[in-house]
C-alpha cells in the first residue's frame, strides 16, 4: 500500500534537514514535485486480434511503471482483449513488443483489473471520478488523493475528438476534459500526465481545462498514428510507433534517473514516428524541465542523507500544510491497521 | 418548426380546392392541379428545398458535434423532431421516413440530404407534367426527339460498357478487411514431395477400386490427425448427361475436420477438392492431405478447417452442402452428416492435375452469376504477388502496362470473358455452389502449359497456407469489400456504381419508346389544339372512346406466348420418353430437339389471334401499338430485374434485344426486321455468345463445332436448372422468350 514509501520519505524529511541555505534549497528540491503517491490508469480500448499492437502498447507502459516502482495496487490496467490467450496467437501466453522476440511485455505477473467487455467508457469514467459501485474491489478503484500524481495512458483507434472503445462506443475529448475537471474538484490528483497513442491524438487533449495536467499525444489533428514492428510469425504488427519509442526510452530510465519531461517530448521525432507527436503544458504549473520522468512513471522514495542539521523557516505555510497532511495520513494509516 | 408549419399551411390549404387533403400525409397527393397551383408548388418547393438544406447543413455541423460540445443524445432527439415535423410538411418525405430512420442510427446525413433532394424535386416535376400546356409541349418534344434520344442512349450504353476496361472507370483492388490486413505470414509449408506421394497413392488406389477410394482416404486422413467422416449420396438426373456420361449417379464424399485446438467449433473454413472419373485431381487431393498434415501440427487455428474430397464434382459438392446446412433444395438423396464444424466462413476449391504448374487460374463466377466478396480474390492476388506466382484470370495473364491502349484492350477482353461466363449463370467450379449459402469461395486451377518456369506443390501449398492463415484471422464474414463487380484483370475492378449506368442507358430506350407509343395512343392530348379550356386538359382515364389503350385484343397474344414459354419450360423434360419412343433419338437428344422444336414452333403459332377477339377497330395502328407498349414495358421490367442480380446477363440480353424491340413495327422493311428479331432472340444470343466466347479465348469455333457446342449448352442449361437450381433456363423460357414472341407478334400484326 501507499504507506511505507511515503513514510520513509516523511521520516527522511523530518530528520535530515541541515541548517545552511544549501540544504534549505535541497529540501525545496526534495519537495518540488509535491506528491506523495503515484497512480497509473492504463487503458487499451481495442478488441480483436489485428489490434494486438494496442494491447502490447498498454502492456509495455504497464511493464515500465511497474519496473520503476508503482505496485499493482496502484495500477488500474484495462485491456479490451486478451491477446496472450487468443487462439490465433502462435506463441501462447506471450505478448511481444519487438519482432525479434526480445521483450515479452506480458511478463509473468500481469494483473488486469478491467478485462474485455468491462472496458467501457462508463467504467473508465467511473474509475477516474471515483464513482464506482460499493461492491467494486480495491483493485478496480483509483484511490488517489490530492497528493497523487496520476499517469493516464490510453491507446486505441481514434479520430478527431474521440477515441473508440471496443467496437460500440467512443469517448469524446469534451467528456474526457470534464472527467478530469471532476477529478480536480474532487481532489483526486495533484498532477496528471496524460498520454495517448491514437490517430489524431492531439485532438483528445485540446479541450482540457483543469489545472496541473500535462498531455502528450502520438499525432497531430489530421494525422494518423502508425504501426510498427510487423511480425510474420505472429502475423500482426506488434506495436505502434510512438509507444515503441516511448518504451525504448523508458527502458533506459531507472529510479534515480534525472531525465525530465523535455526528454520525453523528444522521444519520437517525425523521422521515426512518421506522425508528429504533440504535447501540451500550458495547464501545468511547473516547468517541464523540472519534472522528472519518475514523478509519474515511478513511485520514487526520495531520500537525502545528511550529517548536518537543517533548521527550517518556521513560517513555511505550505510546509505546515504538509505536516497536517502527514499527521492525518499517519493517523489513517495506523487506524486502518496496516 | 413553427415557420415550417406556417409555410405548410400557407401553401397547401388555400390552394386546396383541387387538392385531396388526407389525414394521412402519405395520401396527400395532388390530383387536379391548375396551372397556378403547379407554379405555386414549384416555387414553394424551391423555398422548402433551400430552407431544408440550410437546416440540414446546420444539423450536419452539429453532427460533427463534439467540437461544438453538443452531445449525441440531444442531437439525435433534435434531429428526429426535425424529420417528423418535416414529414408532416412535405408529403414526399414521409415516403422516405422509414428509410431515413434506419439511416439515422449511423447519422449518415449525406444520404438524408440526397434522398430528400430527390423527394423535393418530385413534386416539381409533377407540377410540370400536370400542367396541360406544358404537357403538350413536352409530348411534342418527346415525339420529335425520340429517335435521336434512343440512338444516343444506345450508343452511350454500349460505349459506357466498352469503356469499363479503361482507366477512369476501373480502380485498383485493395483489401478492405482489417482482420486480414496484409500478407504478414511466415509460410513454412514444405510438404510438396509429401503431397506428390499422396497423389501417387491416391491414383493407384483409385485405379484399384474404380471409384473414389473412400477407405484409403479415410485411413489417410485419420493418420494425419483429422476427425474423418463420409457421406454417401445418389441422384438420378432428369435425363442422361452426355457430356459427363452419367445418368444414375451415386457417390461418396469424404471429409476430415481439423479442430481448432484453442477455440470453440463455431466457425470453419473449407478446402474442397472435387474428384470425378474424367478429372481425377490426384495432385490436388495429395496437396490437400499434405496441407492437412501440416496444418494439424500448428496451434494457431481459431476456426476448424474442413478438408473435403467430393465425388462427381459439383453433384458431390451440392450433396455435401445441402446436408451440411440441413436443406434439400434439389432433390438430392444423401446420408446425413455425422460431423460438423460451425458456420463456414470461406472456402477454397482446388483443382490440380499435374505435378508442377506454370500458373494458377482463379474462377469467381458462381451459380446464377453470384460472385464471392472481392476481398477473397484480393487475398489470393496478394499472395500470388508475395509468392511471385503466375496467376491468371479467365486464363489471361495480366498485361504489364495497364495504362497503355494495348493493356486496356487486353483488360476489355478479360472483362468480356467474365461477362460471358457470369451471364451463363453456371457455377464455374465447386466454389460456385458455396455462394448460395453466403459462403465466400473461389476455385483455383493449376495450369501446366509450355512455359519454362514451373512451380512445384510447395509453392502452391505456401499460397494456400498464407490464405488460410489470413482467413483464420477473420472475425466476421467477409463483407467489407464489393459483392458486385467486374474484373478487367486481377488487380483492377469495376464497381457496381460504375457499370450500372451502361444498362441504365439501354433500359432508357424501351422507356422512351413506350412513352412515345403512349402519347400516340392518347392522340387527343397531342396536337395543335392549344385553345382548349382548362377543363379539357385533365388527364384522361383508361378506356375512353378513341383514346387510351384497348387491352382486350392483347389478351390472346400475351396468353399464347406465355403458354408457349411454359411449354418450352416443361415439355422437353416431361416429354423426353415419348419423344424417344417415337423418334430414333436418345433421351438427351430428345430433350434438346424438343426444346428447339417448340422454340421454332413458337414463331409460327400466334400471328392473327387478336382478330378473333377484337371487336371495334380503334384506328389502324392502335392494336399493335398497344401490344408493343405492353411488350416494351414487360421487357424493360424483366431486364431491369435481371440486371440487378446478374448484370452480365441483363446487359447481354439488353444490348441485343432492346434495339430490335424498339425498331419492330408491322410496316416498313418487315423482312429486315424479322431477320434482326430472329438474330436477337434469346437462343440466337446464346449461340452468338458461344462463338464470341471461344473467339475471345483465341480458340475460334467452326460452324459445325459451334452448333454441337450449342446443343450441349442447351442440354447443360436444362440440367443445371434441375441439378443446382440455375435460373437461366426458366428466365429465358418463361420470361424473355414469351416477351420476344410478343415483338414477333407485333411484327406480323395484320
Amino acid at each position: 500500500e501507499a504507506g511505507p514509501g511515503s513514510l520513509s520519505r516523511c521520516l527522511a524529511y523530518l530528520t535530515s534537514f541541515p541548517s545552511p541555505s544549501v540544504w534549505q534549497d535541497q529540501a525545496e528540491q526534495l519537495f518540488k514535485s509535491g506528491h506523495t503517491n503515484n497512480w497509473a490508469v492504463l487503458v487499451c480500448t481495442s478488441r480483436f486480434w489485428f489490434n494486438y499492437r494496442h494491447v502490447a502498447n498498454t502492456l509495455s507502459v504497464y511493464r515500465s511503471v511497474k519496473r520503476l516502482g508503482i505496485p499493482d495496487s496502484h495500477i488500474v490496467l484495462m485491456l479490451a482483449d486478451d491477446m496472450a490467450c487468443n487462439p490465433r496467437n502462435p506463441k501462447p501466453a506471450t505478448v511481444f513488443s519487438h519482432k525479434n522476440m526480445e521483450l515479452n511485455v506480458y511478463g509473468d505477473d500481469v494483473e488486469v483489473d478491467y478485462r474485455s467487455y468491462e472496458v467501457t467508457v462508463e467504467n473508465f469514467l467511473r474509475v477516474l471520478t471515483g464513482r464506482v459501485p460499493p461492491s467494486a474491489p480495491r483493485s478496480k478503484r483509483l484511490l488517489s488523493d490530492d497528493r497523487s500524481n496520476v499517469l493516464i495512458y490510453m491507446t486505441g483507434h481514434g479520430g478527431n475528438g474521440f477515441l473508440k472503445f471496443q467496437d460500440s462506443e467512443e469517448i469524446t475529448n469534451v467528456e474526457l476534459a470534464d472527467a478530469f475537471e471532476q477529478m480536480w474538484q474532487k481532489r483526486r490528483y495533484h498532477e496528471m500526465l496524460f498520454i495517448i497513442d491514437t490517430c489524431q491524438g492531439a485532438s483528445m487533449y485540446e479541450r482540457f481545462y483543469s489545472p496541473n495536467v500535462m498531455a502528450l499525444a502520438s499525432s497531430q489533428v489530421g494525422e494518423d498514428s502508425l504501426s510498427h514492428q510487423p511480425d510474420l510469425a505472429i502475423g500482426v504488427h506488434l506495436m505502434d510507433r510512438y509507444t515503441f519509442y516511448v518504451l525504448e526510452f523508458l527502458e533506459e530510465i531507472h529510479p534515480a534517473s534525472q531525465a525530465n519531461m523535455n526528454d520525453l517530448f523528444q522521444v519520437c521525432p517525425k523521422s521515426l514516428c512518421v506522425s508528429t507527436p504533440g504535447h501540451r503544458t500550458d495547464l501545468f504549473q511547473r516547468n517541464p524541465q523540472n519534472v522528472l520522468i519518475t514523478d509519474f512513471f515511478g513511485s520514487v522514495r526520495k531520500v537525502e542523507l545528511t550529517t548536518e542539521t537543517v533548521s527550517l523557516k518556521p513560517d513555511l505555510s505550505s510546509m505546515g500544510y504538509r505536516y497536517l497532511y502527514l499527521t492525518l495520513f499517519l493517523n489513517n494509516w495506523v487506524a486502518s491497521g496496516e | 418548426m413553427t415557420l415550417c408549419m406556417t409555410m405548410c399551411l400557407g401553401d397547401y390549404v388555400p390552394v386546396g380546392q383541387g387538392l385531396c387533403v388526407s389525414v394521412h400525409v402519405r395520401l396527400c397527393v395532388p390530383i387536379n392541379l391548375e396551372r397556378e397551383d403547379a407554379t405555386c408548388m414549384g416555387v414553394w418547393n424551391c423555398i422548402y428545398l433551400t430552407l431544408y438544406l440550410s437546416v440540414a447543413e446546420g444539423a450536419w455541423y452539429c453532427g460533427k458535434g463534439p467540437e461544438l460540445g453538443i452531445r449525441r443524445p440531444e442531437f439525435k432527439f433534435w434531429l428526429c423532431h426535425l424529420i417528423v415535423v418535416w414529414s408532416l410538411v412535405n408529403p414526399f418525405t414521409s415516403l422516405s421516413l422509414s428509410f431515413l430512420m434506419c439511416k439515422m442510427r449511423r447519422m449518415d446525413l449525406s444520404y438524408f440530404q440526397l434522398w430528400h433532394l430527390l423527394c423535393s424535386l418530385h413534386p416539381l416535376a409533377m407540377g410540370l407534367l400536370l400542367d396541360s400546356h406544358r404537357r403538350r409541349a413536352l409530348a411534342r418534344l418527346l415525339l420529335r426527339l425520340n429517335t435521336p434520344l434512343c440512338v444516343v442512349s444506345y450508343l452511350a450504353g454500349v460505349f459506357w460498357f466498352l469503356g469499363l476496361a479503361f482507366s477512369p472507370l476501373t480502380q485498383n483492388t485493395y483489401i478492405s478487411e482489417n482482420a486480414m490486413g496484409s500478407t504478414m505470414v511466415e509460410e513454412q509449408f514444405e510438404g510438396g514431395e509429401h503431397a506428390l506421394n499422396f497423389a501417387r497413392d491416391f491414383t493407384a488406389q483409385r485405379r484399384k477400386t474404380g471409384s473414389l477410394p473412400v477407405a484409403w482416404l479415410e485411413r489417410t486422413m485419420r493418420s494425419v490427425g483429422l476427425e474423418v467422416y463420409s457421406q454417401s449420396f445418389s441422384r438420378t438426373l432428369p435425363f442422361p448427361d452426355e457430356t459427363h456420361e452419367r445418368y444414375m449417379v451415386s457417390g461418396t464424399n469424404v471429409y476430415g475436420i481439423l479442430r481448432a485446438p484453442r477455440a470453440a467449433s463455431t466457425e470453419s473454413l473449407v478446402l474442397v477438392v472435387p474428384s470425378s472419373p474424367e478429372t481425377l485431381n490426384a495432385q490436388a487431393v495429395g496437396l490437400l492431405l499434405s496441407l492437412a498434415a501440416y496444418f494439424r501440427s500448428q496451434i494457431y487455428w481459431a476456426k476448424d478447417i474442413i478438408f473435403l474430397v467430393t465425388e462427381h464434382d459439383l453433384l458431390g459438392t451440392e450433396a455435401w452442402l445441402e446436408a451440411y446446412h440441413d436443406v434439400n433444395i434439389t432433390g438430392m438423396q444423401s446420408s446425413a452428416l455425422q460431423g460438423r464444424a460451425g458456420a463456414i466462413q470461406a472456402a477454397v476449391a482446388l483443382e490440380l492435375n499435374s505435378d508442377v504448374v506454370t500458373s494458377l487460374d482463379v474462377a469467381v463466377e458462381g451459380l446464377n452469376g453470384q460472385l464471392p466478396n472481392l476481398d477473397l480474390l484480393n487475398l489470393f492476388h496478394a499472395f500470388c504477388q508475395k509468392e511471385a506466382l503466375l496467376c491468371t484470370l479467365q486464363g489471361k495473364l495480366q498485361h504489364s502496362d495497364w495504362a497503355s491502349l494495348g493493356g486496356s484492350l487486353h483488360g476489355l477482353q478479360t472483362l468480356m470473358l467474365m461477362v460471358l461466363r457470369q451471364a451463363s449463370g453456371r457455377p464455374h467450379g465447386p466454389h460456385g455452389l458455396f455462394l448460395r449459402y453466403h459462403v465466400e469461395a473461389i476455385t483455383l486451377r493449376g495450369i501446366n502449359s509450355f512455359r519454362q518456369y514451373k512451380y512445384d506443390m510447395t509453392a502452391v501449398g505456401k499460397t494456400l497456407e498464407g490464405m488460410f492463415r489470413k482467413l483464420n484471422n477473420l472475425l466476421e464474414r467477409l463483407h467489407q469489400s464489393y459483392f458486385f463487380y467486374l474484373l478487367p484483370s486481377l488487380s483492377r475492378f469495376v464497381s457496381i456504381g460504375l457499370y450500372m449506368p451502361a444498362i441504365g442507358f439501354l433500359l432508357f430506350i424501351p422507356g422512351l419508346k413506350a412513352l412515345e407509343l403512349w402519347v400516340k395512343l392518347n392522340k387527343a392530348d397531342f396536337g395543335p389544339e392549344e385553345q382548349l379550356g382548362p377543363n379539357h386538359s385533365l388527364v384522361q382515364p383508361f378506356g375512353q372512346d378513341a383514346r387510351g389503350v384497348a387491352l382486350t385484343p392483347l389478351v390472346a397474344p400475351v396468353l399464347i406466348s406465355q403458354a408457349t414459354g411454359l411449354a418450352l419450360y416443361l415439355l422437353p423434360v416431361m416429354g423426353q420418353h415419348v419423344a424417344a419412343q417415337h423418334f430414333p433419338v436418345a433421351e438427351a437428344e430428345a430433350v434438346v430437339l424438343t426444346l428447339l422444336a417448340i422454340y421454332v414452333a413458337g414463331l409460327a403459332l400466334p400471328h392473327s389471334t387478336h382478330r378473333v377477339v377484337s371487336s371495334t377497330p380503334r384506328g389502324p395502328d392502335s392494336g399493335w401499338m398497344a401490344l408493343k407498349l405492353v411488350a416494351l414495358l414487360y421487357l424493360a421490367i424483366q431486364l431491369g430485374c435481371i440486371s440487378l442480380f446478374n448484370f452480365s446477363l441483363g446487359f447481354l440480353l439488353a444490348v441485343t434485344m432492346v434495339p430490335a424491340a424498339a425498331l419492330t413495327q408491322p410496316s416498313g422493311p418487315r423482312f429486315l426486321y424479322a431477320v434482326l428479331l430472329v438474330l436477337v432472340s434469346p437462343g440466337a444470343t446464346l449461340l452468338g455468345s458461344l462463338f464470341l466466347w471461344r473467339e475471345l479465348q483465341e480458340a475460334p469455333l467452326t460452324l459445325a463445332e459451334g452448333w454441337q457446342l450449342f446443343l450441349s449448352a442447351l442440354a447443360q442449361g436444362v440440367l443445371d436448372h434441375h441439378l443446382y437450381g440455375a435460373l437461366l433456363f426458366p428466365l429465358l423460357s418463361l420470361g424473355l422468350y414469351p416477351c420476344w414472341l410478343l415483338f414477333w407478334n407485333v411484327l406480323f400484326w395484320k
